[in-house]
């Protein structure tokens, strides 16, 4: 296969990313875009450089948190997200960074507005940094940061689900 | 108004639900709580270097915490004397002076005024060495954990903490065999729509575990973590704990625990290879502290509250969280993970870890407290209507016998002190 990645093979990926993660489609989304060594980091506001070993972070799953994080918040239980957010991501300014025969970091902004019931809107904006690895099944995910622009999460609360 | 109903006759405990909607109570707590109590600015881990400083708001009164050119830990108000702007305005890092960005006065760190520009102009009646920053009236730490009180006439720090807080304090730092716990980089900060005191009673009611958590109690299960049905009658949780009062506001629970503890308790969800260090870590704890006192630290849980609105939780990790009211119906929480000074960096990303699986507001546990705090905040809008809260739990039972953490009996200890404080004088 062709080792390089074009941008508009990774826009339409992380298109269809935000695609089913803004509907909740969540076990397709994990066991069809994600690698078996794939981490989920969401770091401090106040940190947004650190390493999850070395810092506290909000989000650090590896594969199988991402599998029991999936569990939890499907569950009716999952009190957060029941009933679930309403979510709807944009991204733009798609950038494809380093890049070798089978990763390309990307880079991208996001604004991912939230809404619940009785509640105002909740805008999450910052930057996606994926590591994608180019397989013989397609692009799959190595590795998803999500790095917040406000300096506390503040009103915006929790993050309970898939950001 | 009338706070609680405390009915010793009938073993009847109500809490009028005006406390946690009323601007005039939340005025008068500004008063006779905030201004009287020792309230949490920070832990010196965080400014280790001389110069070193954070800024942040404590009991909502922005601060500048550092730790001056002589090595002393001060905090300052920060508000200019001048004409009163933020002095400070970056959030951490390490300055010789602190200078005001509107016409340029310049603070020692130690807080004297030190630069006025075109000082020439003012008379001699203009007395720089009056004109320092301001600092609370009173400023102690333990064990690191540094504390502000606003009223000179206070008692000291270790006479407000009270011998039985202290112990509890000890067990979570005879963590560390330096007996030193250090702030680790990091910090959550998040709101909750519901009042503050809502924080309070949340982080230390563990009968609210089975049904709030129940989802993280299943992702416990599914990790092989082993989650037992309670064995006894009366107990709503795997295993026993009990809720016990410290004396001055302060309460603690204390259970036995079965969810893992980076100190010396391995689950399979830290993974096999950290198993052995984990083993290391207990010897050490055994070695240093003797087999009673070391599975005290490393077998029980504890969430602490110093009143009024610092909480320590010894669990799956050790969180320190403060949390402040932004109006009646909103507050403002900061968390920290604490970790031994000596930890590796092996250890120190297993105890990070373990934090995850149940705090933070991207934790397994902590967002449906928040989900919860703010349904009763909803549902308060009927305080009118239905005005007492019910807090009564465990109250029938005999003197003599312990009263669970799954009980109210801590719950009771908060809101009585809290009553006392609110009318004392009156």
């Amino acid at each position: 296969m062709d080792a390089k990645l074009t941008r508009a093979q990774v826009e339409d990926f992380v298109f269809a990313e935000a695609d089913l993660l803004d509907q909740w489609k969540l076990e397709e989304w994990r066991t069809t875009m994600l690698t078996e060594d794939v981490e989920y980091l969401v770091p401090s506001n106040d940190c947004l450089e650190g390493d999850h070993r070395k810092v506290l972070f909000t989000i650090a799953d590896n594969a199988e948190r991402i599998r029991q994080r999936v569990i939890r918040i499907m569950d009716p239980n999952c009190h957060a997200e029941y009933p679930q957010s309403r979510t709807r991501r944009l991204i733009s300014n798609v950038r494809l960074l380093e890049q070798n025969e089978t990763e390309v970091v990307v880079t991208a902004n996001f604004i991912c507005c939230r809404y619940r019931r009785f509640e105002r809107i909740r805008q999450y904006t910052g930057q996606y940094r994926w590591k994608l690895r180019n397989t013989p099944e397609g692009i799959r995910i190595r590795e998803r940061k999500v790095l917040l622009d406000a300096h506390e999460l503040g009103s915006l609360g929790s993050v309970s689900f898939i950001l | 108004m009338t706070y609680i109903i405390d009915d010793k006759e009938k073993k009847v405990f109500l809490l009028n639900r005006e406390v946690h909607v009323s601007e005039q109570v939340l005025t008068e707590e500004v008063d006779k709580i905030f201004s009287k109590c020792w309230i949490y600015v920070g832990h010196d881990s965080e400014i280790p270097s001389k110069g070193d400083y954070v800024t942040r708001k404590v009991a909502g009164r922005p601060v500048i915490f550092t730790r001056d050119s002589k090595g002393e830990i001060r905090v300052h108000f920060n508000t200019c004397r001048h004409r009163g702007a933020l002095v400070v305005t970056t959030p951490r890092g390490n300055a010789r002076n602190f200078m005001c960005v509107y016409h340029g006065w310049t603070y020692r760190t130690t807080g004297e005024l030190h630069g006025v520009p075109g000082d020439d102009a003012y008379t001699e009646s203009f007395k720089k060495c009056e004109y320092g920053l301001k600092s609370p009236a009173r400023v102690e730490s333990y064990r690191g954990l540094v504390f502000m009180n606003l009223d000179a006439n206070a008692p000291t720090l270790l006479d407000y903490l009270g011998p039985k807080t202290i112990d509890y304090l000890d067990l979570i730092f005879e963590q560390s065999p330096s007996g030193k716990m250090e702030v680790i980089g990091g910090t959550q900060e998040y709101d909750v729509a519901a009042n503050w005191k809502l924080m309070v009673e949340n982080s230390v009611d563990d009968y609210h575990l089975p049904t709030t958590h129940s989802t993280w109690l299943n992702y416990m299960k599914n990790s092989g973590v082993t989650v037992e049905a309670p064995k006894e009658e009366g107990l709503v949780l795997p295993t026993k704990g009990y809720a016990f009062d410290l004396g001055n506001g302060h309460f603690t629970t204390d259970n036995v625990n079965f969810r893992g503890r980076p100190v010396a308790k391995w689950i399979p969800i830290y993974g096999e290879a950290a198993k052995p260090e984990i083993e290391a870590i207990r010897a050490e704890l055994v070695q240093r502290l003797g087999a009673e006192r070391s599975a005290r630290v490393a077998d029980t849980n504890r969430n602490l509250v110093i009143f009024p609105n610092l909480v320590i939780n010894d669990g799956s990790a050790v969180t320190i969280r403060t949390f402040y009211a932004d109006g009646p119906e909103r507050m403002q929480v900061t968390a920290w993970a604490i970790g031994p000074v000596e930890e590796s960096e092996t250890a120190r990303a297993v105890r990070l870890d373990a934090f995850l699986t149940f705090y933070g507001p991207g934790g397994f546990a902590t967002p449906d407290d928040v989900e919860a705090l703010e349904l009763v905040q909803q549902g308060m809008k009927n305080w009118r209507e239905d005005r007492w809260s019910e807090m009564s739990r465990g109250y029938g039972k005999p003197e003599e016998e312990q009263q669970l953490n799954s009980d109210e009996h801590h719950l009771r200890i908060f809101w009585r002190h809290w009553n006392k404080m609110m009318t004392e004088g009156e």
